[in-house]
């Protein structure tokens, strides 16, 4: 499920070598979206059931499954909160980031 | 080959020689005959194509988009209030310099509804960033959507090829069919420099801060000006391999001429008989036919214009509070020009009601009659 994919990032020397369209310099991979986060989700594994409908709604694929178990990629995880809304087993909860 | 074709199937020749891969469309008025035969091509094989039918012009420009994003060759075709509904989408095409060529049949804007001709439609896409060719004739068509994907898939700036509603769209002429072996020659597959693919994949039209925005509109702006170069270069290796000339405007007795008449599309053609006929009276007439509108073509009219003493410009459209754009435009061009003619302004024919060369004699008429126009649009055929 968590596949890592081989991204190049394109490095430009100097500004007129840019393309003429606003482009991302490399793959989303780099675009670690976690910042955006005020609330993040935490699983509480002991409830879990491995259905994996947290997997299948999260909108920005931040949720793996490893080993069966879900697992929340907060590089990327925006903290939407949907996996939580969707857990059918109230296992996810949503938490104040702190500083 | 010849064969007797209308207009509408001028521009589906074009697209179909031009080996168009994805071609959009909502499948019902305005849009015409010009996808009817794209998608009947489609069907039976005749062009490897996908056709993707969709459920408005915003979403027809928006899968060319996408198509054209990917990398592959991308043509629709609209009129009027479809053109209208895609007006956000055409802003992506250039500012994302996605070079789709699309056919733009100038209908009438609604209300009150029309399918007759005037030039309103595609003139008020003019700051869109897109290439714009007015065309006159059927042959004109078929030809200047090839070349239209030549230039546009070289500078990445989208291509509209533009013909009068029933004028030329529902008119029947012979054309000379350019052989596809040919075309291929002249017109290599495309392939952008970037593209959207899952091998390396990047996000296009993103956030852009005020660091980087002005430089991608300069760029567009710099890519622009070249365009009347490669028409000149394209329009010429055209010429070498089908014997026709594609050029930015079209000089029709000006050298030497007391009074030119300035027009674009099927009223070109009607200009060139009532300069035959102004010739056979002894008033040295010309016609200067913009087909080129932007960017706009400086040079020619300049060069063409500065020799002249005065000069009418003839729109079927009018930017309502000011003038007819055209007129706007020559006007702009020739200001501060060694000896700039008088230029005079006139607007005929909106809703499709007809120009004829009696109509390009009252402008004659009026034009000799006066040193400088008496009022700021001179209006031809109105009942008043």
């Amino acid at each position: 499920m968590s596949k890592k994919k081989d991204d190049k990032r394109i490095i430009f020397v100097s500004e007129t070598e840019m393309p003429p369209v606003a482009m991302s310099l490399g793959s989303m991979l780099y675009n670690k979206t976690g910042a955006w986060r005020n609330i993040k989700p935490v699983i509480d594994l002991s409830k879990c059931i491995k259905c994996g409908i947290c997997w299948k709604f999260c909108p920005d694929t931040s949720i793996d499954i490893v080993e069966e178990w879900p697992q929340i990629n907060y590089d990327f995880c925006k903290g939407c909160g949907i996996c939580a809304e969707e857990c059918p087993e109230k296992c996810i909860v949503m938490v104040e980031e702190e500083k | 080959m010849k064969k007797v074709i209308m207009g509408n199937h001028a521009l589906s020749y074009g697209a179909m020689l031009s080996r168009a891969q994805v071609i959009a469309a909502y499948p019902i008025t305005p849009q015409t005959q010009v996808v009817e035969l794209l998608s009947e091509m489609c069907a039976d094989g005749t062009l490897e194509a996908k056709f993707i039918k969709v459920e408005s012009e915003h979403s027809a420009m928006a899968a060319c988009l996408g198509a054209s994003m990917a990398g592959a060759r991308t043509f629709t075709a609209t009129s009027a209030q479809g053109l209208a509904l895609m007006h956000e989408m055409l802003h992506w095409a250039a500012g994302g310099r996605m070079p789709v060529v699309m056919g733009d049949i100038n209908r009438s804007m609604a209300p009150g509804w029309s399918i007759w001709t005037d030039q309103n439609d595609s003139l008020s896409q003019r700051d869109t960033g897109w290439i714009q060719f007015y065309c006159s004739s059927n042959q004109e068509v078929v030809d200047t959507v090839i070349q239209a994907y030549k230039i546009s898939e070289k500078l990445m700036i989208p291509s509209m090829v533009i013909l009068d509603a029933f004028a030329l769209s529902h008119t029947y002429e012979v054309v000379d069919i350019p052989d596809q072996a040919k075309v291929d020659a002249y017109l290599p597959p495309f392939n952008p420099p970037y593209r959207l693919t899952p091998d390396d994949p990047h996000a296009f039209g993103g956030l852009t801060s005020s660091d980087h925005y002005m430089e991608l509109r300069y760029r567009l702006q710099k890519d622009m000006e070249k365009v009347p170069a490669l028409i000149e270069e394209t329009g010429r290796e055209y010429e070498q391999m089908f014997g026709r000339y594609l050029g930015q405007v079209e000089n029709y007795q000006c050298d030497g001429a007391e009074l030119v008449l300035v027009t674009s599309g099927t009223a070109g053609y009607t200009a060139r008989v009532a300069v035959d006929e102004l010739r056979s009276r002894g008033i040295k007439a010309g016609n200067l036919r913009i087909k080129l509108f932007r960017p706009f073509p400086f040079e020619p009219v300049r060069s063409i214009l500065s020799k002249v003493p005065k000069v009418a410009v003839l729109d079927r459209n009018i930017s309502y509070g000011h003038h007819g754009i055209f007129y706007q435009e020559v006007k702009s061009a020739m200001y501060g020009q060694p000896s700039p003619p008088a230029i005079f302004g006139f607007i005929a024919g909106l809703g499709g009601r007809d120009i004829t060369k009696e109509s390009f004699k009252e402008i004659a008429d009026y034009t000799l009659k006066h040193d400088r126009p008496e009022e700021e649009i001179v209006w031809i055929g109105v009942k008043k």
